[in-house]
């Protein structure tokens, strides 16, 4: 067994400096506690987000990257034995204060799953519906938004024909982009990613990897994943999680190269998990 | 640690078995999945056989009560006896009763007789005339005052012989019982025979079989699921109403919202334990608190209706919340994931998707309740109605009316054969409602099944 005590890592010794400007940081975490019941799933976690980086998450199953993510957009509230203690800040905001609507929230922190989730309707109307739900109803209006949505997952192509048809009569590759652009629709500023291509064919996992790296320009991007290559290949900063603790996170180049703690090392070269 | 190098190369040939002869173990183990698969069909065997001979016996003892022996011969509507005045005042008119109309029947049954020339050696008049039904002058009556101008006119009736002479063109009453039996005569069957081949009496399509009210015991021949057919639409359309919009918040609010406390899995088991109650005692109830306490009528389709309503509330409970538990949580979280709130969630997305086995359950709860007779003997519905329960409108659902699987069961505790045939009749009605209810289960199923 290998010893995992040396995970006191503070939020100050996270941080990275890019170049000479300090970069923005767009979610911080402190002192993230996650409970199931009695169960703690996730330990205290510190972190920064930089805004317009993608931020990978990885390790062994159960070890609470997904937890974590779905912390960001409140996904847990639905969960009601789940509890969430510390504070979770986007722009500087708490995402747990009272006051906040999860409504709100989730329109600027999209979420894309693990499965694609189409909604058993046409492609029009799964990228629409989150316009529909902030009250968008003219036609022009939804057209546009949704182009623009099809193009930002680079689906449009596919799709431009076939905008009346079911979403689930689409390949997987193609359902998971279109649950991409129903995240886009809404223009959000943060997009969660939960093991995005789990389910998916190497070309069609080729992709969506493509989409992310083109995603980061304008948003924010989490990404949980369980293919190492995924994230050294996509991320700019690694975060690796065990056992509900945030062991390191660094930027990627770094963790793949050079890490500083032996567990993340070990997980790394494959010798557990 | 292996590595390559050390695997042998040249390993000594392995015994190998062979893949054609069986071992005794496969055998044993093949034995037993055949004989599994027999036992199999056998119980499907078994089950549809006694189907098909349930089917079976209730079309062959059913199917005649839907044909009537009725006599057609010419009438004239004599005015001194039904209108002795002459003034066609229908309140005057309406003085004479059916005794009346019994003696203008018979007088023209006799004299077309004697026109025809047809006769039996020795038959007293009284017993060619008691062939007519005693429902027969009622019907008379009813169309004479409906139509005055009908009086002094000789028009053509078709009245219905007794149910022992239908019972005889049936093949059911034969001239030994005629003998000992003292509702009907040897020569009564004698004169069928002829009338039968002079083409008066016929067996014809019995419609008031499925409109007329329910019938006495001594005219079995005018019994009819009129009013057992109201008082089942009526109940029907009731509980829909009463179960479907209860059931289905009940269950979205246990399934969706409800928080994971010992109050929610209290009512958990409850609605379980309340479906597996004894029909007989959501009777009990429905007596106690609708009845006496609340003060309802007695035998009225409204009663009937709440007290189906709380036996079929759990089915349908049941039946709802596992359809909404089938829609996989992927798209709750996908619908929640873009902010949708969680009751649009659950309206835009969870019910459409819920809905065909919704539909079908609540169905197939309604008619398991069309069958129900329980709760309804308790609550008075057995009881004789011979009126029609008035429109909806009108207050129609606290008058008083009878149920379907209650007219089956209070004909089948009658004596008169003629009574069971019937009973067995009203079965087919049933049925064939059920299989309305049932085929339509099955059609909204495939209109709104989506795959996801």
């Amino acid at each position: 067994m290998h010893n995992m005590t040396d995970t006191s890592s503070s939020a100050s010794s996270n941080r990275i400096a890019i170049g000479n400007t300090e970069p923005e940081v767009k979610v911080k975490a402190r002192g993230v506690h996650v409970f199931y019941g009695a169960t703690e799933a996730i330990k205290g976690v510190d972190i920064d987000i930089y805004a317009r980086s993608v931020t990978a998450f990885i390790g062994p199953s159960g070890c609470g990257k997904s937890t974590f993510l779905r912390c960001i957009n409140r996904m847990n509230d639905t969960i009601p034995v789940c509890r969430v203690t510390g504070e979770i800040l986007i722009d500087d905001e708490n995402v747990y204060d009272p006051r906040v609507d999860p409504v709100v929230l989730r329109a600027k922190v999209g979420m894309v799953f693990q499965k694609p989730n189409p909604f058993p309707k046409s492609v029009f109307e799964n990228v629409s519906y989150g316009l529909r739900l902030r009250g968008i109803n003219n036609k022009t209006e939804l057209a546009e938004r949704v182009e623009k949505a099809l193009r930002g997952a680079a689906i449009w192509d596919e799709v431009k024909d076939r905008l009346n048809d079911s979403a689930l009569a689409l390949s997987g590759g193609q359902m998971q982009r279109v649950c991409i652009s129903r995240a886009l629709a809404t223009e959000p500023e943060i997009l969660l990613f939960d093991e995005p291509t789990s389910a998916l064919d190497p070309i069609a996992t080729a992709k969506i990897e493509e989409l992310i790296t083109e995603l980061r320009q304008r948003v924010t991007v989490l990404i949980v994943t369980h293919n190492m290559q995924q994230a050294a290949r996509v991320s700019d900063f690694t975060a690796f999680m065990y056992l509900g603790e945030l062991v390191e996170v660094d930027a990627t180049s770094k963790i793949f190269t050079n890490p500083a703690k032996k567990a993340t090392e070990d997980y790394i070269t494959g010798r557990y998990g | 640690m292996t590595d390559i190098s050390s695997i042998p190369t040249a390993a000594p040939r392995a015994v190998t078995t062979s893949i054609t002869s069986g071992s005794a173990l496969m055998k044993r183990r093949n034995a037993a999945e055949t004989r599994f698969k027999a036992y199999g069909i056998a119980a499907i065997v078994i089950a549809l056989l006694t189907l098909a001979i349930m089917l079976f016996t209730i079309f062959r003892d059913g199917t005649s009560a839907f044909f009537q022996g009725t006599m057609s011969f010419p009438v004239t509507i004599d005015e001194t006896i039904v209108d002795k005045n002459g003034k066609r005042d229908p309140a005057d008119m309406a003085k004479v009763t059916t005794v009346g109309y019994a003696r203008v029947l018979s007088s023209g049954l006799v004299a077309h007789l004697a026109e025809k020339g047809i006769a039996v050696e020795g038959m007293p008049e009284k017993e060619v005339t008691d062939m007519i039904s005693k429902d027969a002058p009622a019907r008379l009556r009813d169309r004479v005052l409906a139509d005055p101008s009908l009086v002094g006119q000789t028009i053509t009736v078709d009245a219905f012989t007794t149910g022992r002479v239908d019972g005889y063109m049936k093949g059911r009453v034969n001239r030994e019982q005629a003998e000992r039996d003292s509702n009907v005569s040897v020569n009564q069957l004698d004169l069928a025979d002829k009338l039968i081949d002079a083409g008066i009496l016929q067996s014809k399509f019995n419609w008031s079989f499925i409109t007329a009210p329910d019938a006495s015991d001594l005219r079995p021949e005018a019994a009819g699921l009129g009013i057992a057919l109201m008082g089942t639409l009526y109940m029907m359309f009731l509980v829909l109403i009463f179960t479907l919009p209860l059931g289905v918040a009940a269950s979205i609010y246990l399934e969706e919202f409800a928080p994971k406390n010992w109050f929610t899995d209290l009512v958990e088991v409850n609605i379980s334990n309340l479906a597996a109650v004894p029909s007989i005692v959501f009777g009990i109830l429905g007596l106690a608190i609708f009845i006496n306490f609340a003060g309802l009528p007695s035998s009225a389709p409204l009663v009937g209706a709440l007290v189906i309503t709380l036996m079929t509330l759990p089915t349908i409970i049941i039946a709802t919340r596992s359809s909404i538990r089938a829609v996989p949580p992927s798209i709750r979280d996908a619908a929640l994931g873009i902010g949708a709130s969680k009751m649009q969630t659950v309206f835009h997305h969870v019910l459409p998707l819920a809905a065909p086995g919704i539909l079908t359950g609540t169905i197939l709860g309604l008619a398991s309740a069309l069958g129900e007779t329980g709760p309804l003997l308790l609550i008075g519905m057995v009881a004789f109605v011979t009126n029609y329960p008035a429109s909806p409108l009108d207050g129609g659902f606290l008058d008083p009316a009878t149920a379907l699987p209650v007219q089956v069961y209070s004909w089948a505790s009658r004596s008169d054969p003629a009574f069971i045939e019937r009973s067995s009749g009203a079965i087919i009605v049933l049925l064939f409602f059920l299989l309305i209810m049932n085929v339509a289960a099955i059609l909204l199923r495939r209109r709104f099944e989506r795959r996801w």
